[in-house]
């Protein structure tokens, strides 16, 4: 019953949160620019201007239209891209694939590389390969994202030529309709592995101390103690019971810094020209493209809010153990 | 000179004295402060000054290196960028906008976060849980995020020219309030614990007023864990800032932070003119790299307990 509750009560806040940033969308729509002057010019006369306002609803009162706004964003228009002329959310959905790409690849190389070096380090805490991960994470959390980006071009793609510096390159593979993906053929991922691990750089020290610090607390604990004391495998008490739990607080970090990863898209795809969805925000910007502004806001928004609110939800489902009621 | 005396025989004097990283790190930092501080005096010209660049100068190599297309110069000791500008005083100049703007977008995050945490942890209740639902929502939407959509938000309204004027402005206001939570949060947990202490239910029953109380007895107690997260913070801020910089939202190129001399000189390391880049960045990364390990000593020395990494 308190499960249900608690559902109830975080998908509530997650319309709320909904809600604030469909308003802040749409005050920006009226803050920002003219809609009259990027259709028609500045050629039409004053009468016709204000003839044209009031048939597109511009002198309705504020809550009128944030109604009309409210009711066709639910259904899916966002108005056309003044660049693209093309309806906004369709530019989105063509530049989401490359994004996705992006961060599945660099959710690999997190997960590749973070999980076994945390282990490693949690496990053999005074050998030299844990000391030296640990001193290069700390340097790693104080290289920003697009210095690591432009650092990589240097070295791979200009002084030793070995991997393009720009694009995801022509070699892409459709696997569903409108979904072209770089992982399956050579020239696909040559493009991906540098922008997968600039994007990942900023996560990786995170992770690798994340799941030091839970695995070396797990170690701590008596029921490892007490496999210890049956006489297992020394690598059945590590990856068996002290891994999975420390898996739980891994998976619910690791749920969270998805959406914080889709800010960070935005630099790396700057610095690769990656054409997705933040490069073309800040193309957006430059050009004041409202209504893609708006999109991009909205359609990011609710990956936040989705991932916050799944990643909340699960983990009171695997986690019996946190108080339900204390959360909300 | 009594106080003096007491720091040098503290506890906390004898840790640093020992370590040999917190001694390297401090005056790492202290140099680029008084290098930051001191940049009208140190740098050889104005980067500031237009009538001071010669465009004829531009992407000079430094002085022990070589370029297919300059000679080296003695006057640009780390070169020039494309507009003839002396590197050694724009990244001079740089980090002073740099140092200046994340020590202030701090003061601005302590400040909100210290009144917030207080009044939510002192008053508790329904200001509590607003305030502490706030901050989840805050952070679940992420700094960098909300930095980015806000001051692309005010560049396309303002228009490019006003918004260069209002850049450093702008930058400490929105990551000063983007990161507020962090410290509401730590002040919170702080103020539950000290609340129910028998200084503050004396202070109480003399009478003082719960202004005073807050500020004047439980806050002085909260002050390590404070100081803790602020060297972090300041990194932080540094970092942002340079991000937000490097994508045109921040510092303009005609009065550049270390972030947009990045910026300005990411398009020429492909031509080869990799100081133009790579010089700033060093200085970035050292900057970050020495406060954070500053801020990792202080959170060993500060709270033994808590650390775990």
């Amino acid at each position: 019953m308190a499960y249900v509750a608690f559902f109830i009560k975080r998908f509530f806040q997650a319309i709320v949160v909904m809600f604030v940033i469909s308003l802040i969308g749409f005050s920006i729509q009226d803050n920002l620019g003219d809609p009259l002057r990027e259709m028609v010019g500045v050629s039409v006369s004053e009468a016709e201007r204000e003839a044209l306002r009031d048939e597109m609803g511009l002198n309705d009162p504020f809550l009128v239209q944030y109604g009309r706004f409210l009711s066709k964003a639910v259904q899916g228009d966002l108005g056309d891209s003044y660049f693209f002329k093309r309806p906004a959310l369709d530019v989105i959905m063509d530049k989401f694939p490359a994004t996705l790409d992006l961060v599945i690849g660099a959710t690999i190389i997190i997960l590749g590389v973070s999980i076994p070096l945390g282990c490693y380090c949690a496990i053999r805490p005074k050998s030299v390969l844990s000391k030296a991960v640990m001193a290069i994470s700390i340097v790693g959390i104080s290289v920003p994202v697009f210095l690591t980006a432009i650092f990589c071009i240097y070295i791979f793609a200009v002084t030793l030529g070995w991997l393009p510096s720009f694009g995801r390159g022509e070699d892409l593979v459709e696997i569903l309709p409108g979904w072209k993906t770089g992982f399956f053929t050579l020239d696909g991922l040559r493009h991906l592995i540098m922008p997968s691990f600039a994007l990942s750089s900023i996560m990786l020290p995170l992770f690798i101390r994340l799941i030091r610090s839970e695995m070396m607390e797990v170690l701590e604990q008596d029921y490892i103690k007490f496999a210890w004391a049956k006489g297992l495998h020394p690598r059945r008490v590590w990856f068996l019971h002290a891994f999975k739990n420390t898996l739980l607080p891994v998976v619910t970090v690791g749920g969270v810094q998805i959406g914080i990863m889709l800010a960070y898209t935005i630099l790396t795809e700057t610095v690769f020209q990656w054409p997705g969805l933040g490069f073309m925000f800040i193309e957006a910007v430059n050009r004041v493209d409202t209504p893609l502004i708006i999109a991009y806001i909205i359609v990011v928004g609710l990956i936040f809010v989705a991932t916050n609110t799944i990643v909340d939800l699960l983990y009171t489902f695997i986690n019996p153990t946190v108080r339900i009621m204390g959360k909300g | 000179m009594l106080k003096l005396k007491t720091f040098l025989d503290s506890d906390f004097f004898y840790q640093f004295k020992s370590d040999r990283v917190a001694i390297i790190s401090f005056s790492v930092i202290f140099l680029f402060f008084a290098a930051a501080l001191f940049a009208p005096l140190l740098s050889p010209m104005d980067p500031h000054d237009p009538s001071q660049i010669d465009i004829m100068d531009s992407e000079i190599p430094p002085v022990w290196s070589s370029s297919d297309y300059a000679e080296p110069d003695e006057r640009f000791l780390l070169g020039t960028d494309a507009q003839g500008r002396d590197m050694l005083s724009a990244i001079l100049y740089g980090l002073r906008i740099s140092i200046i703007i994340g020590l202030f977008a701090v003061a601005v995050q302590m400040g909100l976060g210290i009144a917030i945490g207080l009044i939510s942890g002192y008053v508790g209740g329904r200001v509590d849980a607003f305030f502490m639902r706030l901050a989840d929502i805050q952070l679940s939407l992420s700094t960098m995020m909300i930095a980015i959509i806000v001051l692309a938000i005010f560049q396309a309204s303002f228009g490019a020219e006003l918004y260069e004027e209002l850049a450093i402005f702008m930058l400490v206001m929105v990551i000063g309030i983007a990161e507020w939570p962090q410290y509401a949060r730590t002040i919170r947990a702080s103020v539950l614990a000290e609340k129910n202490k028998e200084y503050v239910d004396a202070a109480r029953v003399i009478g003082l007023s719960s202004p005073t109380i807050m500020v004047r007895h439980i806050l002085p107690n909260t002050l390590s864990p404070l100081l803790v997260i602020s060297t972090v913070q300041v990194a932080n801020a540094i970092i942002s800032e340079a991000a937000l910089s490097f994508l045109g939202l921040g510092m303009p190129v005609t009065m550049p932070s270390l972030g947009s001399l990045i910026s300005a000189g990411f398009e020429f390391i492909f031509s080869g003119s990799w100081w133009i880049t790579t010089i700033p960045s060093i200085v970035l990364i050292t900057l970050i790299l020495t406060i954070n390990l500053l801020g990792d000593w202080l959170r060993d020395v500060l709270n033994p307990k808590l650390y775990k990494g």
